[in-house]
């Protein structure tokens, strides 16, 4: 039976063929939207570090001391000071923790010919690259005494490897960053994850190619080398920028590895009694701590942007409007053979039967509206793909997407024909046969 | 036109109206909120902007040295005054739309009672004449306040403060600014002079209304001024920036020296604002087009499905301008019940964007825009059916049953 009635509704879409189109067009339309905003938004939200993402915690605390002026006054503030960034690294209460910024820096290349040119950087401690399982190709990072002792030691990344050395070993070499000499200790392979989410609250282009350069926190904060980081908020007037050790300004983030649920806890009660030390010493003020996931700061704390979820809601809408119209349609397609059905039915045919044709036949213009659909998602994507956003190259359609584009178009004509076919096999056969 | 017909016989066929219905308000929701949405960033690309924008070409010299050298400053001023077709030159910290800014809270009162955002625009000598600045009131910086003004740690700590007009009439309304006091931190700023308004480096920084939150500042050659600012003839922007990047370059060969013309920051600036309003009006003509089809080919089907009722009625004497007129009344009746309900529902929406999406609330001056596009559309859609049910022959009733 059912191939009777994918042979019925092919012999209907031929004789029908202007008003299938449309119905055709106006599914693909809605669909290549919704695919088009979903595949961003997968794209945008998917998980940077899957195996590891429920161990790599976020401790926030308040770094300000008076009641006065506060970074948020009803959670803890996103950065904290170097004191206290530097108190929760040493106390080494977890695992692995790192503190971190995001600072630009000048790399000035070697050869006369070339200009100096800007580079991203990540200065912190020792600790990241284990934490985040950063892969080297070459060398490795630098130990907890070459960062106490301000060693002039940076890892690289592989497109600046390639870009100043051709891609070979430079381990050893020397690299000029801010007018200053650098060994370069290691080079990673190409790691950018998606989001950045290290430095989330560090600075912007959250999407992109990743950073260039990681270089040890105290050498960075140095008074020979004094780079200052991207986000710096200083919560008291004529603080001393210059001298972030000791200056009342918050800028630093710190990541802590917890493996177990227990070790959280704990951690969570560590931070709390440090919190509480340092405001009997008059140091802070807000009691207030945080410790979340990556997973959960990546599901509350919006880090996907407002845009992209705005769009996926607006393309939600616009498929809506494509299945009612479709309904109109196939409702308008399916009447017009009322005389078909009712032969049909005085033939034998039950309801169910009459139902199930048309349903078929809605089925079948779905799987069309998703071929279609496909292609105006493809469009969309490259659409995106040259936009003026950061995440525009990342824009890529992917396989799983084309099995969610048919059950979108599947699920979108069934739910639209199930008006007209329902209006079809209510239609009362004797009036039918009886018109000329 | 005896509307009471209509109605009986749309209670008949309950289905067709319905999804008539349905469609137009489901389109009107969508249309108020993407049209107003369309309407903010059109806003935004349109703000004035009192600088000679057209004229202006902006060379950033990115140094190493933290420790400015003060006697480059003025080396590379003369050199680049030298060009031929430099109106003015002078050297910034920031501009408009340059997004790189440093903002305070300053407040009217030395209690710092009524914080406002603001950014500061610390400006050397001359940047009046090379940025092309309207005075309104008052005086810019003598050489003096030049030479003594600095900025240390992001405090200034110059005495005096040229600010924008829409700045003066927000922290002092209905008065004159001139000789008022701002308070940044311990340090008191007097507002000597307000000039047209100039747009902040970043318009969301000073949150609503806070886009010509900017003063400015005179500062000495002895502070971070990266940016050097060349003013010329519109013409001769492009070859005038060539020859100001090759001189700055052999004049600083350790530095990274690059820079375009200000229409080009604001180009880019605005890319995104761009590409997002033809997105938007992009979907709302797909939208229109396919609720159009949609209501074109449902009233085709129900208009022949009243065939027999048509060729009744023009064999009891209607004319064909009655019949047109029938379908015509009826489309209009739908479509208002479903621009009624359609501006509901836009509301709603509008008011789930305003909370989670932290959007503004939807002004119900947009409601009649939807209403009249989609009353144009829809008897525009039922305009060919209706043409086609007028052609039906009474003679189709005295036939088949």
């Amino acid at each position: 039976m059912f191939g009777y009635y994918v042979d019925l509704a092919l012999r209907s879409m031929k004789r029908n063929a202007v008003l299938t189109a449309l119905m055709v067009t106006t599914l693909a339309v809605g669909i290549g939207a919704c695919i088009t905003t979903l595949t961003v938004y997968s794209v945008l939200s998917g998980d940077p570090l899957p195996d590891r993402s429920a161990r790599l915690f976020y401790p926030r605390i308040d770094p300000v001391p008076e009641a006065a002026q506060s970074l948020k006054k009803d959670k803890p503030a996103s950065i904290m000071t170097y004191t206290d960034a530097m108190n929760l690294v040493r106390a080494r209460k977890a695992q692995l923790q790192a503190a971190m910024a995001l600072a630009t820096v000048t790399v000035s290349p070697q050869g006369a010919s070339s200009f100096p040119f800007k580079e991203s950087a990540i200065i912190t401690t020792p600790d990241f690259f284990a934490m985040f399982d950063a892969p080297f190709q070459y060398g490795g990072g630098w130990s907890a005494a070459d960062g106490a002792n301000q060693a002039h030691e940076v890892v690289i990344a592989k497109a600046l490897n390639d870009k100043l050395y051709g891609g070979k070993d430079s381990v050893g070499q020397t690299v000029q960053i801010d007018k200053h000499d650098f060994r370069i200790a290691g080079v990673l392979k190409h790691w950018a994850p998606e989001p950045r989410f290290y430095a989330l609250d560090l600075g912007p282009h959250t999407y992109g190619d990743g950073d260039g350069i990681f270089m040890p926190l105290q050498t960075a904060l140095s008074k020979s080398i004094g780079i200052s980081p991207i986000n710096v908020f200083c919560f008291q007037d004529n603080a001393d920028m210059s001298h972030l050790q000791t200056a009342p300004c918050a800028a630093f983030g710190v990541w802590v590895q917890l493996e177990r649920a227990s070790d959280a806890t704990a951690y969570r009660r560590f931070l709390s009694d440090y919190v509480q030390e340092q405001i009997a010493a008059g140091r802070m003020h807000y009691p207030a701590v945080s410790l979340r996931n990556l997973t959960q700061r990546l599901s509350h704390e919006g880090v996907v942007p407002q845009d992209v979820r705005l769009q996926v809601w607006l393309a939600f809408g616009f498929l809506l409007i494509c299945v009612v119209n479709t309904v109109g349609l196939l409702l308008a397609k399916c009447l017009r053979r009322a005389r078909e059905i009712g032969v049909r039915r005085a033939l034998g045919a039950s309801r169910r039967h009459i139902f199930a044709q048309f349903m078929v036949e809605a089925g079948l213009i779905g799987i069309a509206g998703g071929l279609l659909g496909l292609g105006f998602a493809e469009l969309g994507v490259l659409n995106v793909r040259h936009q003026p956003t950061e995440y525009a190259s990342l824009a890529h359609m992917h396989p799983c997407m084309f099995a969610l584009t048919f059950l979108v178009a599947l699920a979108a004509s069934l739910f639209a024909g199930l008006l007209p076919a329902w209006r079809a096999c209510t239609v009362a056969p004797a009036p039918q046969i009886k018109s000329t | 036109m005896d509307i009471q017909p209509i109605f009986r016989s749309l209670r008949k066929h309950r289905i067709p109206a319905t999804l008539i219905v349905l469609e137009i308000a489901l389109a009107c929701a969508v249309l108020c909120n993407a049209v107003f949405m369309m309407s903010q960033r059109f806003e935004h690309l349109t703000l004035g902007n009192a600088i000679d924008e057209r004229g202006i070409s902006i060379i950033t010299v990115d140094g190493v040295d933290t420790s400015p050298n003060i006697s480059a400053i003025p080396r590379d001023l003369a050199a680049l005054r030298r060009i031929d077709g430099v109106k003015a030159a002078a050297v910034v910290d920031s501009f408009p739309l340059s997004e790189n800014s440093w903002e305070s809270g300053l407040s009217t009162t030395p209690a710092q009672h009524n914080d406002v955002n603001t950014s500061f625009y610390p400006v050397g000598q001359g940047a009046e004449k090379a940025l092309g600045l309207r005075l309104l009131q008052g005086r810019f910086f003598t050489s003096a306040e030049y030479a003594a003004g600095t900025v240390k740690n992001y405090t200034p700590n110059s005495p005096v403060t040229v600010i924008t007009q829409r700045y003066a009439q927000l922290r002092w309304p209905q008065q004159d600014a001139l000789g008022k006091a701002l308070y940044s931190g311990i340090q008191r700023l007097t507002v000597i002079g307000v000039v047209a308004n100039v747009l902040a480096p970043s318009l969301a920084v000073n949150g609503a209304n806070g886009e010509y939150n900017s003063i400015f500042m005179p500062v000495n050659y002895a502070s971070s001024l990266p940016y050097y600012v060349l003013r010329s003839a519109p013409g001769d922007r492009v070859r005038v920036l060539q020859e100001a990047i090759k001189t700055l370059r052999k004049l600083r060969p350790q530095e990274i020296v690059s820079g375009d013309v200000f229409s080009d920051f604001r180009g880019r600036y605005f890319a995104s604002t761009h590409s997002t309003l033809s997105t938007l009006g992009f979907v709302c003509l797909v939208m229109l087009a396919v609720t159009a089809v949609g209501i074109v080919g449902l009233s085709s089907f129900w208009v022949a499905q009243r065939r027999h009722t048509i060729g009744i009625r023009r064999a009891l004497g209607a004319t064909r301008h009655d019949i047109l007129r029938y379908f015509q009344v009826e489309n209009f009746l739908l479509t208002t019940i479903g621009i009624a309900f359609g501006m509901l529902l836009a509301y709603g929406v509008g008011l789930l964007l305003m909370q989670y999406y932290e959007l503004p609330r939807l002004p119900w001056t947009y409601l009649p825009v939807g209403a009249v596009v989609l009353w144009v559309i829809g008897q525009l859609a039922v305009l060919g059916p209706a043409l086609r049910a007028a052609a039906v022959p009474p003679v189709v009733a005295t036939r088949s049953m």
